[in-house]
């Protein structure tokens, strides 16, 4: 019987340890936002950077932020649609804003809640994914372009999206490992549209993306970092901002934009999904992060770009001189965004980037 | 031949150990890469407890498993006792049922419960958010149900009905009998069932990786995203304490076994 | 009164496991009869699953060879600590048991360190002028993944089968003239059969439904069913296929667990790690 007693005893200690560490007192009118964003992408007090979300709460001590992180816009997509879940804000791309737009899957946003939209510049407002400004709130836009290792990539074969395909490196190349910036490469390094809805373009794309797999290290995301900075890999596509924190690691890694090819401008920006619980407290975070300073010091650290001149008075002067974060409007001019593709290519895109990966 | 075995038998150990010693001496780096030994440092404990999420996360996952490992050794228990006084036929039925968990893959286990919470949450009962800590935790108790009942039945398989029988000639109620007698006889199963049970639902991800929504995760599924980007050391550091916790438990219950036997040893020397 | 006692303790377990494994199996299959797009009743999952055979043969096969490795290996190990004191023992029993406790997840990781191009064995060889050997993102680090997270799974059930084989038995065949080998084959091997099938049972059925371990230390044609399954659930925005991909998976590791306990007898109860 005393064997039981200890059991016990020992259960009931352990089950207070573990409420006292989740600490499950706050019962007062605290409310909490699930905030679903890109891995490694808002400063969180690594590298004597702003921890922006402690000090979103300091702010704000009766909202609570639940943060959680996803690898592409596919896997944040699969995750909202399979259901079951409440987000409050999420930071998609501008394709997936437009076919979230399309499929209601976002909330209106209230701009009385968010002063902070008059910093956004003129050029980040009436984009294509949202044309009346109703849904969104841009975060940070770039360009995705090629990383490579400048000890082991010979600059003469530097010459554009092929050097992905280049068999001299095979084994050292990285990949996207999501559907629409994989089939983006492909589509300018065969000179089709990346917004075609054309099947047999697509299905060009996908047999273009098999003749790469053997040369392929891995498909990757957010791996990345660690297998450019480590030399794993010599080469891979990737957006701008990361390459500026890898190059800080590395430095004898380069960035590369095939201008003659065309390459992916991207803006990525806040939204509620139509999941929200939590609308009000939702529209305060996100103009917490329009605050020009909090993005100035959250964009520092991450190197993507800013939507708001206003930020670039809070940079490092190093960083708006930047560029790479920053190309001139020439170089900007190459570039094409991806639009929104009607659900049948986008499910066609998906399963044949799947059939690749699998097959 | 001995002596081969000896030898071979240190090699798997060291083979089984090497990677928990790499993820050791990783936590004392001073930088982050786990190839390269920079220089020594505690620097990544310290970030460790400065990091709410992680510390929030590994009391999530040690409610999760308590909880879980806890109710599942009761109502496991409870259904061992009820099971064993089955007629054979439906007793080798139940059992099936009972291997169903163990014998199905993980990851179908996971798939399955998800697609059952999602649908009844969501389409049945119209509820936005389906996948809690509710949901998490009826996953975790039914994977943990099975292990209970297989370390108790054959506790109960081997009770000798004559101990029971004494009990009650001796005035007990059948109720007061469980307690007294069968309980006490059965504990060396219900504790190593729940000992099994907590530590698999500690340490499980593939189930919970299914089954958790945005609300509750556990570390396990985090530690996933963040070998999806770059690792950071502090998790070197929790896994150096996790290891040291569960050495230093399993020794314990070591010495607690080792103890008891003793005694036992003792006490059948006396009778004889 | 004790029956109708039996029955009553035995309902809510049952109505629970119905709940929570039969009736999720249900839904799967009904996912993988519904069309992704429209929600309707559809084949076309069924129909993609020949696409993947490929992929199934090689889970099963790289599952096969893990276990066989495991077998091989786990075998002369709890031979080895079957035969010790009581006490050396359970102190060997709980080395064994002891990364089983800790996060795979991690574990793995370490092996990624560990066999990289840039890794910490790589590192070793150059020191000693050899390589770099390419050892990361082969089949054969997919295998050894395997054989590490699941060997304690082989160890354990040998090791208690193993134990319980009365020495008198071995003694009797000794004095009946059998020699070492023999005394192996005829009599300790077969006593030990129960241990075998259920540690490679253990070892196969998370082996071939792993997606993680696949992940880390494969490479792009190291493709696994696990994988596969949870690409279609996380990611391919095709939790229908996903599903249908589950129900082979499924029935495939009964079928292969049902041979098995073929060749043990039947062997109910379970008593599996126990």
């Amino acid at each position: 019987m005393k064997r039981i007693i200890s059991v016990i005893a020992v259960l009931a200690l352990l089950i207070g340890c573990t409420a006292a560490l989740s600490g499950c007192s706050s019962a007062d009118e605290t409310v909490t936002i699930n905030v679903y964003n890109w891995g490694q992408y808002i400063a969180d007090g690594e590298d004597d950077s702003l921890d922006v979300i402690a000090a979103f709460e300091d702010k704000y001590p009766n909202i609570k932020v639940n943060y959680s992180t996803f690898d592409s816009n596919e896997v944040m997509y699969t995750k909202l649609s399979n259901g079951g879940i409440t987000v409050d804000v999420i930071i998609p791309s501008d394709y997936m804003i437009a076919r979230m737009i399309q499929e209601d899957m976002l909330l209106e946003l209230n701009f009385d809640n968010i002063p902070n939209y008059q910093y956004v510049d003129e050029a980040f407002r009436n984009t294509d994914y949202d044309p009346e400004n109703k849904y969104s709130v841009p975060y940070t836009w770039g360009t995705v372009g090629i990383i490579y290792n400048t000890k082991y990539v010979d600059e003469a074969d530097v010459t554009g999206w092929e050097l992905l395909w280049n068999e001299k490196y095979a084994g050292k190349i990285l990949m996207f490992d999501n559907s629409r910036d994989a089939f983006g490469i492909a589509q300018y390094l065969l000179g089709y549209d990346v917004n075609t809805t054309d099947e047999a373009e697509l299905r060009a794309c996908a047999e273009k993306l098999a003749e790469q797999k053997p040369v392929v290290q891995q498909y990757v995301m957010d791996q990345i970092f660690d297998a450019m900075e480590n030399e794993e890999a010599y080469i891979a596509p990737y957006y701008a901002g990361d390459y500026l924190t890898m190059v800080e690691e590395n430095p004898d890694l380069a960035f590369y934009m095939p201008e003659h090819q065309g390459f992916n401008l991207f803006i990525d920006a806040m939204c509620i999904p139509s999941c929200a619980q939590e609308k009000e407290a939702a529209e305060t975070f996100i103009n917490f992060l329009c605050d020009p300073e909090i993005s100035a010091q959250n964009l520092d650290y991450l190197g993507y770009s800013a939507p708001q001149s206003a930020a670039k008075e809070y940079m490092d002067p190093e960083m708006v001189a930047s560029e790479i974060a920053y190309p001139s409007e020439e170089v900007l001019a190459a570039g094409s965004s991806f639009a929104y593709l009607p659900e049948e290519t986008s499910r066609l895109m998906e399963s044949l980037f799947m059939e690749v990966r699998n097959g | 031949m001995k002596r081969t075995n000896r030898i071979f038998t240190i090699l798997i150990f060291i083979f089984l150990y090497i990677p928990m010693a790499v993820l050791i001496v990783a936590s004392f780096n001073t930088g982050k890469d786990l190839t390269e030994f920079d220089s020594f440092t505690f620097r990544q404990y310290t970030r460790l407890f400065q990091d709410r999420t992680l510390l929030k996360l590994l009391g999530n996952s040690l409610l999760l498993s308590v909880l879980a490992s806890g109710i599942a050794t009761v109502f496991g228990t409870i259904a061992s006792v009820g099971i064993y006084g089955l007629k054979p036929r439906m007793r080798r039925a139940v059992m099936n049922l009972t291997n169903i968990p163990m014998t199905n893959p993980e990851i179908v286990t996971g798939v399955s419960l998800s697609l059952l919470f999602v649908f009844v949450g969501t389409r049945l009962l119209g509820q936005r958010n389906s996948l809690t800590f509710w949901t998490l935790l009826i996953a975790h108790i039914t994977f943990n149900l099975p292990y209970v009942i297989l370390n108790v039945m054959p506790k109960l398989n081997q009770l000798d009905p004559a101990l029971t029988d004494a009990a009650m000639d001796l005035g007990c109620t059948p109720i007061q009998s469980f307690f007294k007698v069968t309980l006490h006889e059965i504990m060396p199963g219900i504790i190593s069932g729940a000992i099994m049970a907590f530590t698999m639902s500690l340490d499980d991800f593939v189930i919970s990786y299914f089954v958790s929504g945005m609300d509750f995760i556990t570390l396990p599924v985090e530690i996933y995203t963040y070998v999806k980007k770059p690792i950071q050391p502090k998790v070197y550091a929790m896994f150096t304490l996790l290891f040291l916790m569960i050495l230093a438990l399993m020794i314990a219950m070591n010495i607690l076994q080792a103890r008891s036997e003793k005694k036992k040893a003792a006490s059948h020397a006396a009778q004889v | 009164m004790r029956k109708n006692n039996s029955v009553l303790l035995t309902t809510p377990y049952i109505l629970w496991m119905v709940a929570f494994t039969l009736i999720p199996l249900g839904v799967v299959a009904y996912y993988a009869l519904t069309d992704p797009a429209t929600g309707s009743f559809s084949l076309t999952n069924i129909q993609d699953l020949g696409m993947y055979l490929p992929v199934l043969g090689t889970s099963v096969w790289y599952s096969l060879v893990s276990a066989a490795i495991c077998l091989l290996l786990g075998y002369p190990v709890a031979y080895y600590i079957a035969h010790r004191t009581p006490m050396m023992q359970r102190i060997l029993y709980m080395l064994v048991m002891l990364p089983m406790c800790m996060s795979f997840l991690l574990r793995t990781l370490a092996w990624v360190g560990l066999l990289q191009d840039t890794g910490i064995l790589n590192r070793i060889l150059g020191w000693l002028g050899i390589g770099p050997v390419h050892m990361i993102r082969t089949p054969g680090a997919v295998i050894l993944g395997m054989v590490y997270n699941y060997l304690p799974y082989m160890i354990l059930p040998l090791y208690s089968t193993i134990v319980k084989i009365d020495g008198r038995l071995v003694e009797a065949a000794e004095d009946l003239g059998c020699n070492g080998v023999q005394v192996f084959g005829r009599v300790i091997l077969p006593l030990s059969m129960p241990g075998i099938i259920s540690g490679t049972t253990m070892v196969f059925v998370p082996a071939v439904s792993t997606f993680y371990i696949s992940q880390k230390l494969g490479g792009t044609d190291t493709v696994m069913i696990g994988d596969v399954i949870e690409r279609q659930f996380k990611q391919g925005n095709n939790p229908n296929l996903g599903a249908a991909l589950s129900l082979v998976l499924m029935i495939l590791v009964f079928i292969c667990t049902g041979i098995m306990n073929r060749f043990a007898g039947a062997n109910e109860e379970g008593g599996v790690i126990v």
